[in-house]
């Protein structure tokens, strides 16, 4: 048998690849129920005084009321609310003894709301504090932060989401999206603890919201905006912005798939790699 | 040779590191995680669950606790609230009447302002209630601001106020100190009883304040709302205006000013919202 030197094929191989840290996974999960609870007590102290509205091009949207109206869920379930999503709305009684649903029982739970909110309001910081410093301390912040070609690249990557851009993307960790998405919501939530400190202490601590509402401070402005009114406004709608995202994160992360998923809590993903016989 | 055949670092490979390994993992971190949901569930229902402490679970109470030591440490009385020119005075908005009305059938009571008069309890001076009336807290010193009016249910309002300064009256009718020795508002407020409490000529509505923010230079007894004296409604003939505390602190138709080294009881912290509510 005479030797023939055929070079081995190359064959694809499933190896297993660190990718999430121990402390990010902590961070992230810790971060879930603890925000998830922070947006259900902000939302009890929000329904005593319900007065943000939604307007687009001149249109109110929503109704005549504020964002969340009576109509939308009193006395009758809304007749467009899907069935499955019933069990959001409570049954209870009026003053009257009349039928009334509320919408995931925030009524008239301000007091219970605020003691939830500025309790778990010192889990959310230090969390989200240890997760910067470690972001920043470990030097995963390079694969997070987003460099300026990423703007450009970010373009490609929601193109080839929408199945309008074929060719492969680069592949890092996180790619251009998620860099600036990721790096967007960690922005947000130091606005969200930002705010929620200018409308907790806007008297002792009054810088805070002068920081964010100065120009709502000196005379000539529309009447009752005041500093306060603009850090209570950006409070509410950087949550809002947050729950945007929170529903786009939850739908990539179903659409990715198991492997992605399961870096996640176990920190490792399954990898295809080419070996190469020599 | 092993190459990774990718356009970045190779990151580090787990050896051995087959499907099998991957299981191993797996199990492993989904117990873990199963442990972590479990607890969360486990504290909240905890939470959820425990004893009722004057309208919120008992372990909440103790976190609105915690913040008031937070937040007592952080206070510094030379801070002062934002003040605002007449031009940014909103309208008046009424919200409250507890404590102005008759319990049984919710109308505004028969209370005559005329025949008012300030009672203060404890006061180093005398043993005795002390009978002051609004032309006595007159003869002090008066001060207008123009301050914003914070609502525990999140709206504000800027209003002006016209008043004596509480340290003021506190300066001529003087709380005792915890050590029996001469009071000096100004220069010694750490030596003074700790509280002060408020309430309705009725009874009916009632507030408990530390001293430190009642002692604070923009925190005034009232007669007079946006250049007009005050009407029934607000408060008349003389109310609170504390802007480093919520509204609820703000009390109307101050009947009973009582100096106290106890924490005097205080109307809506008995129903779940925290007893210091300070801004």
């Amino acid at each position: 048998m005479s030797a023939v030197a055929i070079s081995e094929p190359r064959r694809e191989e499933l190896v297993i690849e660190k990718k999430h840290p121990l402390a990010i996974r902590w961070f992230h999960w810790i971060n879930f129920p603890v925000l998830f609870l922070m947006i259900w007590s902000g939302l009890m102290i929000y329904w005593a005084n319900r007065v943000f509205q939604v307007h687009i091009f001149g249109h109110q949207f929503f109704g005549k009321g504020p964002l969340f109206p009576d109509s939308w869920y009193s006395p009758d379930v809304p007749h467009w609310w899907p069935n499955w999503m019933h069990w959001t709305l409570t049954k209870g009684f009026d003053d009257s003894g009349n039928v009334r649903y509320s919408m995931w029982d925030l009524s008239s739970r301000l007091a219970e709301g605020m003691s939830w909110h500025f309790t778990f309001a010192w889990i959310f910081t230090l969390n989200g504090i240890a997760y910067v410093g470690y972001l920043v301390f470990s030097g995963e912040w390079r694969k997070l932060v987003p460099k300026p070609a990423a703007f450009y690249e970010a373009i490609l990557v929601v193109l080839h989401d929408l199945y309008l851009y074929r060719k492969p993307l680069p592949v890092r960790k996180y790619n251009a999206a998620q860099q600036i998405a990721y790096t967007g919501v960690i922005l947000m939530g130091g606005l969200m603890l930002f705010t929620g400190l200018a409308i907790y202490k806007p008297s002792e601590q009054s810088w805070a919201a002068h920081l964010v509402g100065w120009w709502a401070e000196k005379p000539g402005g529309e009447v009752g905006v005041t500093a306060y009114s603009v850090a209570r406004f950006l409070h509410f709608w950087t949550t809002m912005a947050f729950l945007g995202f929170f529903l786009v994160h939850v739908g990539q992360v179903a659409k990715t798939g198991w492997n992605n998923f399961r870096a996640m809590v176990t920190g490792y993903e399954l990898t295809k790699i080419e070996e190469v016989g020599e | 040779m092993r190459k990774i055949q990718r356009d970045f670092t190779p990151r580090e490979v787990m050896e051995p590191s087959s499907p099998q390994d991957m299981r191993r993992i797996s199990r492993r971190s989904f117990a873990w995680a199963g442990v972590a949901v479990a607890s969360t569930y486990g504290v909240l229902h905890w939470i959820f669950t425990r004893r009722q402490d004057n309208g919120i679970p008992w372990p909440l109470r103790r976190g609105l606790d915690v913040n008031e030591q937070v937040w007592t440490d952080i206070y510094d009385g030379k801070r002062k609230v934002p003040t605002y020119a007449d031009s940014q005075i909103t309208e008046e908005r009424e919200n409250g009447d507890e404590g102005l009305h008759n319990t049984d059938d919710d109308t505004l009571d028969d209370f005559d302002p005329a025949t008012w008069k300030l009672h203060l309890v404890g006061s180093a001076s005398d043993s005795d209630p002390i009978e002051i009336t609004l032309a006595d807290i007159q003869k002090l010193p008066h001060v207008e601001q123009v301050t914003e009016l914070f609502c525990i249910e999140g709206w504000s309002i800027v209003q002006k106020w016209k008043g004596v300064r509480f340290v003021d009256f506190a300066a001529k009718y003087p709380p005792p100190t915890t050590d029996g020795s001469e009071a000096d508002v100004v220069k010694a407020p750490e030596m003074l009883v700790p509280y002060v409490g408020m309430k309705t000529p009725n009874g009916g509505y009632y507030v408990g304040l530390d001293m430190q923010s009642a002692l604070h230079p923009q925190t005034l007894l009232c007669w007079e709302m946006n250049g007009k004296p005050l009407e029934v409604e607000h408060g008349a003939p003389l109310r609170l205006v504390i802007p480093t505390k919520y509204g609820v602190k703000n009390i109307k138709r101050i009947g009973t000013i009582t100096y106290s080294t106890d924490r005097p009881k205080d109307y809506w912290a008995e129903q779940g919202y925290d007893w210091y509510a300070g801004l």
